[in-house]
C-alpha cells in the first residue's frame, strides 16, 4: 500500500500551463498519474497536450473530481493556490514552489488547519511524492523509483530524496512511498505524519528518513519514534560539516548556537533506536541489510 | 539578511516604533554635524553585525563636540571581532529608568510566531531564558489572528513591566508585531526596550533580520542589500544568483539542492578531503547557472579540484551539461573536474558531456566514487 496518495488519485496541476508546470505536469501523466485537468485563471476551455485547463480549481474539481492538486506557481501567487485548492474542494496539496516567504506559509498553514482541517498540504518547496508504479505528484524522476516497496521513504531535503530513492533501487530493494517533505520553516506535512502513516501501512516495513541541520523536527520525530514505532527506521542528517550561523540553503537549514546541529539530531535519533547513517550510501546499505533479514 | 542597528532603527520609524534622534556618519566631521543637530549629550554606536560591541570600546558617550570628535576618530576603522567599523549612528543619549526585552520570531515547531517579553532586559535574552526563565512572557500568536491590543495589555502585565510603562509598551508592541509581519522579518527584537524617568518608553536598540524571500514585495530593501559586506567570492556569487557560502578547503563543491550540497561536504570530508565551499545551484539551474557557478568556483584561488554533483529533479542534467561545456568554452577553468550526474535527463546530459571527458574532466558513477576522485586530484 501506499500513503497519502494511490494509483486511483486524481490530480489537477495549478500553473499547468506555465513551464515547469507543463514539463513535469506532463512527466507526472507518463509515469501513470492520473493528471486529469490543469489550473490557470484566464486560459480555461484551453488543453496543455490533451489535459483540460480550466479557471479556477472549483471548477477543475467539479468537471473532473480531482481530490489532489499539484501547485506549480511562482511564490508571490503560492499561498493563493493552495488556499484556492483547499476552499475548491481538494483534500490533499502538493505544492513544490521555492522561495515563498515564511509569514505566507505561517498564515497558509494556520487558515488550513482552521478552516480546512481535513485537508493535508505538502511542502512547500518540496519535491513531492511518489508511490512507485502508481502516482507521482512533483518532480521526482519516476524512473529512479522501484515499485512493491517493502521501504518507505521521508525526506526534508528535495535532491537527497532522490539520492534515497537511488540507493535502495540499485539494490533491487522498492519503495512502498517517498515522500518529500521539504526544508522550510513551515512545512504542511511534518516527519511525524510521514511516520504515522508509515507505521499504519501494513506494506511498508522499514522507514528511511533524511534529515537536515536546523529545527528541531528530528529531534521530535525521535521522541515520537521512541514511544510509537515499531518498524526499523534508518536515517541520515545532512550537514554535518556545515558552519553555524549560515543558512545552507533552505531558509530553515541554519544551527544558530548550540541549536539544530547534525550531531544532536544524530545523537536524538540514535538513543530512540534509529540506525544512523554518515552518508547516503551507508544507509542504503544499511537498508538493505535490514530488509534482508525482514 | 541582518540589518545595522541604524537600518533597523530605520526600519522600525516606518512603522511608528518610537526610536532615539539620530543618524548616520562614516566621517568624524558628519559625527559632528549630527550630534551637533540632535543635541548633546549624544551616544557614538560602531555600525557592526556583531554582539559585545560595547566591550570592544565600540559604543562611547560624548557630552560636546571634542568628545564626538575624540571617540568618533577611534571608532571609526576600529576592528570588532573580525568586523572593521565603516559607519557610525550617533543618536542622542537616553537617561534609563529601566530596561526591558521584547521579540517576535517564529515558533517553528509550533507553527506561530512567538512573542517574548521580559522586564529584565539590556542583558542576553540567552542568559535570562537559562537563569531565569520564569522572567520572560512568552506570547503565542496565531498568524492568522495577529496580535490585538487587549492581548497586548494583558501581555506587558504579565510580564510586569513597571505600571507606568505598560499602556506604551502595549501599544508600541502592536507596532513591533506589526513591522514584524507586515515588514516581512525573521526577527524583530529590541534590547533594551527603555523606560526613561520622565515615563517615556522607547527602543534603544534594534536587532532587524528580513526574509529574503519577501523581497519582491519590499523594493526599499534594495539599499539595505548595497551595504552587506561580504565575502567577495560571495558577493560575486549572488550577483549570478547563486547560493554560495565561502569555506576555507581546496575542493570546490556544485550541487543542485541544498541538502544534496550539504551531503557534499559531508562525505568530501568523510574521504579526507576539505570543501571550499557550499554551492547550490537551486531547483530548476538552465545552462548560463551552472557555467556561472563555474566561474565562481575557479575564482577562488585555493580551490584544487571541482566537484559537481548533480542529482536531477526539477534540474534537467541536459542543462547542467551545456553548461559545463558552455564554462570550458568561456574560461579557462584552473582545477579538474569530477561530475557525478544522475536523475532527470541524465542519459542525455552524459551523451553531451561524452566526447568532452578527458583527464581534467571526468564522470564518475556515484558521489562517493565522485568525492574520492576529487579528494585524491586536490592532493595530486
Amino acid at each position: 500500500m501506499s500513503i497519502f496518495v494511490d494509483e486511483n488519485t486524481k490530480v489537477i496541476v495549478q500553473g499547468l500551463t506555465g513551464g515547469q508546470g507543463k514539463f513535469h505536469g506532463l512527466r507526472n501523466r507518463d509515469y501513470g498519474t492520473k493528471i486529469v485537468g490543469g489550473v490557470t485563471p484566464g486560459k480555461g476551455g484551453t488543453d496543455v497536450d490533451g489535459i483540460p485547463v480550466f479557471n479556477s480549481v472549483k471548477e477543475a474539481v467539479q468537471a473532473t473530481g480531482a481530490t489532489a492538486s499539484f501547485v506549480v506557481v511562482p511564490p508571490k501567487f503560492a499561498s493563493a493556490a493552495i488556499l484556492e485548492a483547499a476552499e475548491g474542494g481538494v483534500t490533499f496539496i502538493v505544492c513544490i514552489t521555492e522561495g515563498i516567504p515564511a509569514h505566507d506559509e505561517a498564515v497558509t498553514y494556520n487558515r488550513l488547519v482552521e478552516d480546512y482541517p481535513n485537508v493535508r498540504l505538502l511542502g512547500p518547496n518540496c519535491p513531492g511524492i511518489i508511490s512507485p508504479g502508481k502516482c507521482n505528484i512533483g518532480i521526482t524522476s519516476g524512473d529512479i523509483a522501484l515499485p512493491g516497496g517493502p521501504v518507505g521513504i521521508v525526506s526534508r531535503s528535495g535532491t537527497l530524496t532522490y539520492q534515497a530513492l537511488y540507493e535502495l533501487t540499485q539494490h533491487g530493494i522498492g519503495q512502498t512511498t517517498c515522500v518529500g517533505i521539504g526544508g522550510d520553516p513551515v512545512p504542511g506535512t511534518n516527519f511525524i505524519d510521514c511516520l504515522a502513516a508509515f507505521e499504519a501501512d501494513p506494506e511498508t516495513k522499514a522507514v528511511m528518513m533524511i534529515g537536515e541541520i536546523g529545527g528541531s523536527e528530528e529531534e521530535r520525530a525521535a521522541e515520537w519514534i521512541k514511544l510509537n514505532m515499531t518498524k526499523p527506521v534508518v536515517s541520515y542528517i545532512a550537514g554535518v560539516t556545515a558552519p553555524p550561523g549560515r543558512k545552507m540553503g533552505h531558509a530553515g537549514a541554519i544551527i544558530s548556537g548550540s541549536k539544530g546541529t547534525a550531531q544532536a539530531k544524530m545523537d536524538a535519533l540514535a538513543e530512540a533506536g534509529v540506525h544512523v547513517c554518515l552518508n547516503p550510501t551507508e544507509a542504503g546499505l544499511k537498508m538493505v541489510e535490514i530488509v534482508q533479514a525482514l | 539578511m541582518d540589518l545595522f542597528e541604524y537600518q533597523g532603527k530605520q526600519y522600525f520609524s516606518r512603522f511608528g516604533i518610537a526610536v532615539s534622534p539620530g543618524d548616520v556618519a562614516d566621517t568624524v566631521d558628519e559625527a559632528i554635524a549630527v550630534a551637533n543637530r540632535v543635541g548633546y549629550p549624544v551616544v557614538v554606536k560602531a555600525q557592526v553585525k556583531v554582539g559585545g560591541r560595547g566591550k570592544a570600546g565600540g559604543v562611547k558617550l560624548a557630552n560636546d563636540v571634542d568628545e564626538v570628535r575624540l571617540h568618533a576618530g577611534n571608532i571609526l576603522g576600529l576592528d570588532i571581532k573580525g568586523h572593521v567599523v565603516r559607519r557610525l549612528w550617533i543618536e542622542r543619549s537616553s537617561d534609563i529608568e529601566k530596561e526591558y526585552y521584547a521579540s517576535f520570531t517564529l515558533d517553528r515547531p509550533n507553527k506561530t510566531h512567538l512573542g517574548m517579553l521580559s522586564a529584565q532586559g539590556g542583558v542576553e535574552i540567552e542568559v535570562v531564558a537559562e537563569e531565569n526563565p520564569g522572567a520572560i512572557a512568552f506570547l503565542s500568536i496565531d498568524p492568522v489572528r495577529g496580535l490585538d491590543i487587549e492581548t497586548s495589555r494583558r501581555w506587558v502585565h504579565e510580564a510586569e513591566l513597571d505600571e507606568v510603562a505598560r499602556e506604551q509598551a502595549a501599544q508600541l508592541l502592536v507596532k513591533l508585531y506589526d513591522c514584524y509581519t507586515a515588514g516581512d522579518c525573521d526577527l524583530a527584537e529590541i534590547n533594551p526596550l527603555i523606560l526613561t524617568p520622565d515615563g517615556k518608553v522607547h527602543a534603544l536598540d534594534a536587532k532587524v533580520t528580513l526574509d529574503e524571500n519577501a523581497s519582491f514585495r519590499h523594493p526599499e530593501w534594495e539599499e539595505y542589500r548595497a551595504t552587506e559586506t561580504e565575502d567577495p567570492r560571495e558577493k560575486m556569487a549572488k550577483e549570478k544568483g547563486l547560493n554560495y557560502i565561502g569555506l576555507d578547503g581546496t575542493i570546490g563543491i556544485i550541487a543542485n539542492g541544498a541538502g544534496l550540497a550539504m551531503s557534499t561536504l559531508d562525505v568530501v570530508n568523510q574521504v579526507g578531503g576539505s570543501a571550499a565551499n557550499f554551492l547550490d545551484i537551486g531547483g530548476g539551474a538552465n545552462a548560463d547557472v551552472m557555467a556561472a557557478a563555474l566561474e565562481v568556483i575557479n575564482s577562488d584561488p585555493k580551490v584544487t579540484a571541482i566537484f559537481v554533483n548533480i542529482f536531477g529533479g526539477i534540474t534537467r542534467v541536459d542543462e547542467v551539461a551545456k553548461g559545463v561545456l558552455e564554462a570550458l568554452g568561456r574560461v579557462t577553468i584552473n582545477a579538474p573536474i569530477v561530475l557525478r550526474l544522475d536523475g532527470t535527463n541524465a542519459v542525455e546530459g552524459r551523451a553531451i558531456l561524452a566526447p568532452h571527458l578527458n583527464d581534467r574532466l571526468i564522470t564518475e558513477p556515484t558521489m562517493l566514487d565522485a568525492a574520492r576522485r576529487a579528494v585524491s586530484l586536490a592532493n595530486a
